[in-house]
């Protein structure tokens, strides 16, 4: 593969921010007709849907940068593990909806700092894509928020249960504000955004929902790294094994 | 001489016009109608099993997206289903309660498994396409409520047997694998399809009733014929072979004449013998119990916010 200096790092980002998106695509279609209301499998199946767009736009650009005729699909089903770069928040498995809200709220109100600030970005390419999955993360946001919200201030039980998966979650949120070179090079550019300078608005979001919600911010000072770099949980190889599966199993078809 | 409610019901039967959710009508015509409405909301939202089963596995990100939008759009169907049930005097969480006690039915077809990419291709164009037959002939239906979810239904479920189609013919393009994958799919799922119009009219026991009433406008085996007749031709064009020796084409009627239909298979799965019929409302039952503690913190907060509102 040869790519030219100046894509490797603009491909490398670009696929950083699709797997993301992929991944909790992946985690949200598989609660489909496990929601507590039909109107929350509506909501899930919606929002699933809004990330696993953002993936294909985003790989789709990916593959043109890169311009070896890879697809879309290449990128989601013919990488392994150690190739995909997305954060460890959003392989996490659920345990029930409690935990699939807490996860999402938390991604949602740091997708909002970041498709804002990558709305700005001088790829006009990203910019575009950035500026319609701000307006789909707004509206993701809203939604987690007020469920948040109902179940912290809800019952005995279901605050319990809230601050239980907000604790289960929190100690995969430090690494969405982790700088490395590549997120260091993109902003210099202007193309990207540095994590870092996400993380008071989203402390602010995340402070306020909370507060709101009777829960309070867990103080579990640990926090795991390492899914920029590939280095996974357990989970992601599962994932993958069964999303990447028809294609391992009948290669290089059309379907 | 005064003019009665009932009298009001019979002749907007007779004029063909709709009967609304305030209009007088018989027990026998409400009854009918919970039943059959509720039955058709049950299918919607048991069938997003079968077919939920391969969103995670969908072989592109592509077809992934078409089918997630179209599960999504089965627990749509579902809900304006419940609402057109309501409009009748029963709650969404009663005829829940109905469907998990086994007390109400869904369409048998969900009963069956998925068990390759196949079969997402064969439900789409088989399973959406027979029940959109069924569903044409519905937006005539006499209750008002019903026939207008109808129309906006089968805009939706068009789009459905189109996707499903779209799988078969990739695969048809596709390898020697994915032919037999078609053909093993279209195997298994071209008999429960037929099924899918309920007992031959002489066996009916709602049919003769449900037509008076208007409910129901054309008959079970008026309705299969019409997607047999449809149907046989695509086939066709994808290269497949129906299971059933008996199928031929009659150049006087100008209809497909089909072989016998295996009832006692049909009962044995209405009766809660198909494959997956635990399994289905066992999940059902499963969801709806793990998600207590959400509704009712959802109600409780409800009721939080109203009396601080009020205070």
């Amino acid at each position: 593969m040869t790519i030219t200096a100046i894509a490797a790092p603009l491909l490398k980002y670009l696929v950083r921010l699709a797997d993301d998106n992929l991944v909790l695509g992946q985690r949200l279609s598989e609660y489909i007709a496990s929601a507590p209301e039909i109107e929350e499998d509506l909501a899930v199946a919606n929002i699933g849907l809004d990330h696993i767009g953002v993936a294909q736009h985003l790989f789709s650009y990916a593959a043109e940068v890169e311009g070896e005729g890879r697809t879309e699909d290449d990128f989601a089903f013919w990488r392994t593990e150690r190739e995909f770069t997305n954060a460890l928040l959003v392989e996490q498995p659920h345990e029930g909806f409690g935990e699939l809200i807490a996860r999402q709220f938390l991604f949602d109100a740091y997708q909002l700092e970041l498709w804002e600030a990558l709305s700005r970005s001088s790829d006009e390419r990203l910019a575009g894509i950035a500026a319609k999955a701000l307006k789909e993360a707004r509206y993701h946001l809203r939604h987690t928020s007020s469920w948040v919200v109902r179940l912290g201030d809800g019952t005995d039980e279901s605050h319990r249960r809230m601050q239980d998966a907000i604790g289960a979650m929190w100690r995969f949120t430090g690494e969405l504000f982790e700088a490395d070179d590549l997120d260091r090079q993109m902003a210099d550019e202007g193309v990207g955004v540095d994590p870092t300078t996400l993380h008071q608005a989203w402390t602010a979001t995340v402070d306020e929902i909370l507060a709101e919600a009777t829960l309070h911010r867990p103080d579990d000072p640990y926090q795991a790294s390492g899914g920029r770099s590939g280095m996974h949980s357990e989970h992601l190889g599962h994932l993958l094994a069964e999303m990447q599966w028809m294609q391992r199993t009948y290669p290089g078809l059309q379907w | 001489m005064t003019i009665t409610g009932e009298d009001r019901f019979l002749e907007t039967i007779a004029a063909d016009d709709k009967v609304e959710p305030r209009d007088w009508m018989p027990d026998g015509y409400r009854k009918t109608l919970i039943r059959q409405i509720a039955q058709h909301a049950h299918s919607e939202i048991i069938g997003m099993q079968p077919e939920g089963n391969w969103i995670t596995r969908a072989p592109t990100l592509m077809r992934k997206i078409i089918l997630m939008a179209k599960v999504q759009d089965e627990a749509g169907h579902g809900l304006y289903l419940y609402s057109a049930a309501e409009t009748l005097g029963v709650s969404r969480d009663e005829l829940q309660h109905l469907l998990h006690t086994g007390k109400q039915k869904y369409s048998s077809i969900f009963n069956y498994p998925t068990l390759s990419w196949a079969d997402i291709g064969a439900i789409g164009w088989l399973v959406d396409g027979a029940a959109i037959v069924n569903q044409i002939a519905l937006q005539s239906t006499s209750y008002g409520p019903y026939a207008r979810a109808m129309v906006r239904i089968c805009k939706e479920e068009s789009f459905h047997a189109r996707q499903g189609y779209s799988i078969l013919l990739a695969l048809s393009r596709g390898s020697e694998a994915q032919r037999a994958m078609m053909q093993d799919a279209i195997d298994r799922w071209w008999w429960p399809s037929l099924m899918m119009f309920g007992p031959p009219d002489a066996e009916s026991t709602h049919t003769e009733q449900s037509m008076k009433w208007k409910i129901k406008r054309v008959t079970n085996d008026e309705l299969r014929q019409q997607f047999v007749d449809q149907t046989v031709p695509q086939g066709q064009h994808l290269g497949v072979t129906f299971p059933d020796p008996d199928l031929t084409y009659d150049e006087g009627t100008g209809h497909w004449m089909i072989g016998d239909i295996d009832w006692d298979e049909f009962w044995a799965v209405v009766k809660g013998d198909g494959r997956l019929s635990r399994e289905r409302i066992a999940a059902k039952v499963h969801a709806w119990e793990e998600g207590a503690w959400v509704r009712e913190a959802a109600t409780a907060y409800a009721e939080k916010v109203s009396l601080r509102r009020t205070a």
